[in-house]
């Protein structure tokens, strides 16, 4: 596939069977956390941590890009990353947002 | 594949015609999945926004049935995506016919996944009366926010079905090559990757305490 390939032995089918079970485990715990509710900003905190390394494990071995060449991952995800990091720039206004508002 | 990788190393530098090793289709997928990619960030990260600015959101789901239900919808969208991989394995040592049964497989898995969650907007419709533009527990921005963001994932899920169905049905008559399979199966496994935050997110976050 790429040069890395020769690096990196290709992923065999028992390697996505064991990426398939962990992302079922970390969903799992998910669950669970949710039917124990904790409080809301840790228990996000949990489950955002949780989801970022489910997605890293389907964007490195379902999506093969472990195994492609290093400047694919440099050109599409540092951007993407900045990108959604700027999105969060607006998110203390929420807090303020209902004092924000003009009185009626 | 292999004369993307020869025009690689022909090369003077390390890229050269092919700076990623990767054939254009798949080059193109991904830049699609990165943008697709954004509008579900810009999506979510605007519906955290809202919960957190309005006070009193609505928690409207019930560990049981309504977790569990979206549980097992998360379940087939998971192992879709096995699926999906054993297709694009499959395919990659030539054997067609095992592909076209996996990509079937996982058809099977994307079209349940989409009934099971029909079946849970229809509940949430006809018997809790939640619409996009109101609901019984007074903050009208929920319908709009859970019927915009599921029903854009889930969109993403039809035209994933459909795009895999063409697919399998070029494949069985001895058409496409292995990187086809494979860009479809970015495709999908990116489908997958939205809900395992939208999950969380809309869901896990919204149980009724």
């Amino acid at each position: 596939m790429s040069d890395h390939s020769a690096e990196h032995a290709e992923p065999t089918i028992k390697t996505f069977n064991l990426v398939w079970v962990a992302l079922l485990f970390f969903t799992a715990i998910e669950v669970f956390l949710a039917y124990i509710q904790l409080e809301p900003v840790t228990m996000l905190t949990i489950l955002v941590g949780l989801s970022v390394i489910k997605a890293a494990l389907i964007i490195a071995y379902f999506m093969h890009l472990k195994f492609e060449r290093f400047s694919l991952f440099l050109t599409l995800f540092p951007m993407l990353i900045f990108c959604i990091l700027l999105l969060f720039i607006w998110m203390p206004d929420s807090h303020r947002a209902l004092t924000m508002r003009p009185p009626q | 594949m292999s004369e993307v990788k020869a025009a690689a190393m022909d090369s003077v530098w390390d890229g050269g015609v092919s700076p990623y090793g990767v054939n254009s289709k798949k080059f193109g997928m991904w830049l699609f999945i990165i943008s697709d990619a954004l509008t579900f960030s810009a999506l979510l990260v605007t519906y955290t926004y809202l919960r957190l600015a309005t006070p009193n959101w609505p928690l409207p789901f019930h560990f049981s049935p309504s977790i569990v239900f979206s549980t097992v919808m998360t379940a087939f969208l998971l192992t879709s995506s096995l699926t999906m991989v054993m297709a694009v394995h499959s395919m990659a040592r030539g054997d067609r016919k095992k592909t076209v049964l996996w990509l079937l497989a996982t058809m099977f898995c994307g079209a349940t996944f989409c009934g099971l969650h029909l079946t849970e907007w229809r509940h949430l419709m006809v018997e809790e009366k939640v619409t996009p533009l109101s609901n019984p527990w007074g903050e009208p921005l929920f319908g709009a926010t859970f019927f915009g963001i599921t029903g854009l994932h889930m969109t993403h899920v039809a035209i994933g079905v459909i795009y895999l169905g063409i697919i399998a049905f070029a494949v069985s008559r001895g058409k496409f090559k292995h990187e086809d399979v494979e860009v479809s199966g970015l495709y999908w496994h990116f489908v997958d990757l939205v809900w395992m935050f939208v999950f969380p997110l809309v869901y896990l976050m919204s149980v009724k305490g």
